[in-house]
């Protein structure tokens, strides 16, 4: 996953039409889950403010909703939207990572060139 | 951190678990450890997702201990397709509660990394799943799934470890299975964690036959069988064949049984086998072993029990027609069912799968009798070691089921004593009766002794077999002076012999009836001269009479005439003439 990711069709669409629906996974209060929520809001903000719903999943009291996504690690944040999911494990403390898992690679070099 | 985590924790003895798997139970002394987890590995397909999952089956079947398959790399419907085959129906378990499939998908695709993680998701699954029906068994089939969809390997490896402990700390019986590595029992060193027991998987191919075989590598706090035993994955499962785990224990019956031959019989002693002992009924092609074996089953029919023929040579009508042949008909038998037939040709299958097939059929029908013909055919399919433990094991089994079985065995060349194989074989029964041809003037007859009977008195006498459409029979070879015959040469030295006592018998009449001729005779020539000598008594006897007579007369005459005339007269002259006198006087 080094290679920056190419552009695709779908994602040439105007960016103010797309929203990013996110998801969490945590399993309780940990400070790893703390910690990537924190990271997560951040990034957000930052890149696509304004376009995003984020849903935190406390597998703790939501056990059954694990195998809806395939959870194993946590936290995971899956990205429901835009398709295809995509599924970044960790604390989310590479954000650079973390764009790359989310394709928001493209917003980022946009963002610098305007 | 080498560390080994896993220590017993209190000390008594280990508690097991019957894993289910046939066999596996008697290699293990018991089964798996309860409460840890075991780890199975072995290369692509054999057999360990089946194993894992028989395990599971069997414990919420059998032993009401529900259990979680979590697989890595089928999903539930492929899982529950594949083993119904094996007579497994998941979806009815998991609808009962018995079992919970869970397929943890993972597409490495689609993640990514950032920065710290952990499994608490899957332990969160894996505990969901678990307390949802009360689960005491889990199955992880392949672990190596994590180690391909996840990248981060020490985190991996640190919340595996985790994982095992937390698993033993539920009290869950585990299994888990790996990926064989080179050099290593996984491919990443799971073992290391998973310490409690190991047991590896193996399949490979011999001369085009494949084999597979299990070993339980460790297993800490119990002793265990070492050996590598052959195992089956057939229609009823999977199953592992323990060679040398069977004690010598099984019971000996002192009845006997009929050989269905009764000459057979007579050299047994007069009674016949012991019931449940195992015969080696050897000789060349064309001997008449499947004779002597039908001839048995058709005995034991006879006393209404049950016989099971597995026949690698011919198929049922073969046999039905051929023995009908020598009066031995077996149709009615197969038809009230006292008689069961399995053909099938040796290469078929691998050997552990034709024990299996016997087992089963044994197992099925319980026959008193069995006949394996010809058990050398077998070792077509396997070599000389493999066919021999294989024949112990079916020994022992048939000892154990006090199953008394034939095995008839073409050796090979003329000679009496036989292929090593053979021996190999024969000091694993109790009886061998040897057939073989006697080659002599010109033809070819067929003899036969016993070798060895374990246990009783038995002739040392060479029998022909004579194979008619009387049956079978044995008679007496002719054992002269001046040698052993046997078939036509036989029946003409009988005959020679008997024209011999004849010719014999003949003369001796012949010189009795002289002496009665000649006695005869002498006894006439006595009674001529008898006669004579009569006559000649008698005549003398006369003489004495007369001579008496004319002395009176002739005393009187001379009296008479010395008054008359005074004179001397010769006296002789006078007698002579006095008896003339005497007759005229008479007259």
């Amino acid at each position: 996953m080094s290679t920056p990711t190419k552009v695709k069709k779908s994602n040439l669409a105007p960016p103010s039409e797309q929203r990013w629906e996110l998801r969490l996974y945590v399993a309780g209060q940990t400070s790893k889950s703390v910690t990537a929520f924190a990271n997560l809001k951040k990034i957000c903000a930052e890149y696509i403010t304004g376009k995003y719903t984020i849903e935190v999943v406390d597998l703790v009291t939501n056990p059954t909703l694990a195998k809806g996504d395939q959870i194993l690690a946590v936290p995971t944040l899956v990205r429901k939207l835009p398709s295809p999911i995509r599924k970044i494990l960790g604390d989310l403390s590479d954000t650079q990572r973390v764009l790359v898992g989310l394709d928001l690679r493209e917003m980022e070099k946009q963002s610098h060139e305007s | 951190m080498k560390t080994k985590p896993i220590k017993a924790q209190k000390l008594r003895p280990l508690e097991k678990i019957s894993s289910g798997i046939s066999g596996l139970d008697e290699i293990t002394g018991g089964g798996l450890p309860k409460g840890r987890p075991t780890l199975v590995c072995g290369n692509a397909g054999c057999g360990k997702t089946l194993m894992a999952m028989e395990f599971l089956v069997r414990g919420a079947t059998d032993h009401n201990e529900p259990g979680v398959f979590m697989s890595f790399e089928e999903n539930e419907e492929e899982l529950t397709r594949n083993v119904a085959s094996l007579g497994f129906d998941l979806d009815a378990l998991s609808a009962k509660k018995k079992i919970v499939l869970d397929h943890v998908r993972i597409e490495r695709s689609e993640i990514e990394e950032t920065g710290e993680y952990d499994l608490e998701g899957l332990f969160i699954r894996l505990n969901y799943a678990i307390e949802s029906i009360g689960a005491k068994r889990v199955v992880l089939d392949t672990i190596e799934g994590l180690f391909a969809g996840l990248p981060n390997h020490s985190i991996l490896r640190s919340e595996l470890r985790r994982l095992f402990r937390w698993l033993k700390d539920k009290g869950m019986s585990a299994i888990i299975t790996a990926e064989r590595g080179d050099g290593l029992l996984t491919r990443h060193g799971l073992e290391e964690y998973v310490a409690d027991c190991v047991i590896l998987l193996d399949h490979r191919v011999n001369e085009q036959l494949s084999t597979r075989r299990l070993r339980v590598v460790k297993y800490r706090g119990s002793v265990h069988g070492t050996n590598e035993y052959p195992f089956l994955i057939s229609k009823d499962g999977f199953s592992v064949l323990p060679v040398t785990s069977m004690g010598l224990d099984h019971p000996a019956s002192s009845e006997r049984i009929s050989s269905g031959v009764e000459r057979l019989d007579t050299m047994l002693g007069g009674k016949g086998f012991f019931r449940g002992s195992s015969i080696l009924v050897s000789g060349t092609a064309g001997t008449g072993k499947s004779s002597i074996a039908a001839a048995f089953v058709d005995a034991a029919a006879r006393r209404g029990e049950r016989a099971l023929y597995f026949a690698f040579e011919e198929s049922q009508n073969q046999i039905l027609r051929n023995m009908k042949s020598i009066s031995l008909d077996l149709e009615p038998w197969v038809k009230k069912g006292l008689l069961q037939f399995h053909a099938s040709r040796p290469s078929l299958c691998g050997l552990e799968m034709h024990l299996l097939n016997i087992y089963d059929a044994v197992k099925k029908f319980k026959p008193s009798v069995v006949v394996m013909d010809p058990v050398t055919n077998l070792i077509s399919v396997g070599t000389e070691i493999e066919v021999r433990s294989m024949l112990t094991r079916l020994i022992d089994f048939f000892k154990t089921e006090q199953v008394t079985a034939v095995f008839p065995s073409l050796t090979s060349g003329d000679t009496s004593i036989s292929s090593p194989s053979e021996v190999g074989i024969a000091s694993l029964m109790d009886v061998w009766v040897l057939l073989r041809n006697i080659e002599s003037a010109g033809e070819r007859n067929r003899g036969l002794y016993i070798l060895k009977a374990r246990g009783m008195e038995h002739s040392n006498q060479i029998r022909e077999v004579i194979l008619s459409n009387h049956g079978i029979g044995l008679v007496d070879v002719y054992a002269g002076p001046e040698s052993v015959l046997t078939g036509s040469a036989r029946i003409e030295q009988a005959g020679r012999e008997k024209a011999d006592i004849d010719r014999r018998k003949a003369l001796m009449e012949r010189r009795e009836r002289e002496i009665a001729r000649e006695r005869g005779v002498i006894a006439a020539q006595v009674a001529v001269l008898n006669a004579g000598l009569e006559a000649k008594i008698d005549e003398f006897n006369q003489e004495i009479t007369d001579e008496t007579l004319l002395d009176q007369v002739n005393a009187k005459s001379r009296v008479n005439l010395a008054a008359n005339r005074q004179a001397d007269v010769e006296p002789k002259i006078k007698a002579t003439n006095g008896h003339n006198r005497v007759e005229a006087v008479r007259k």
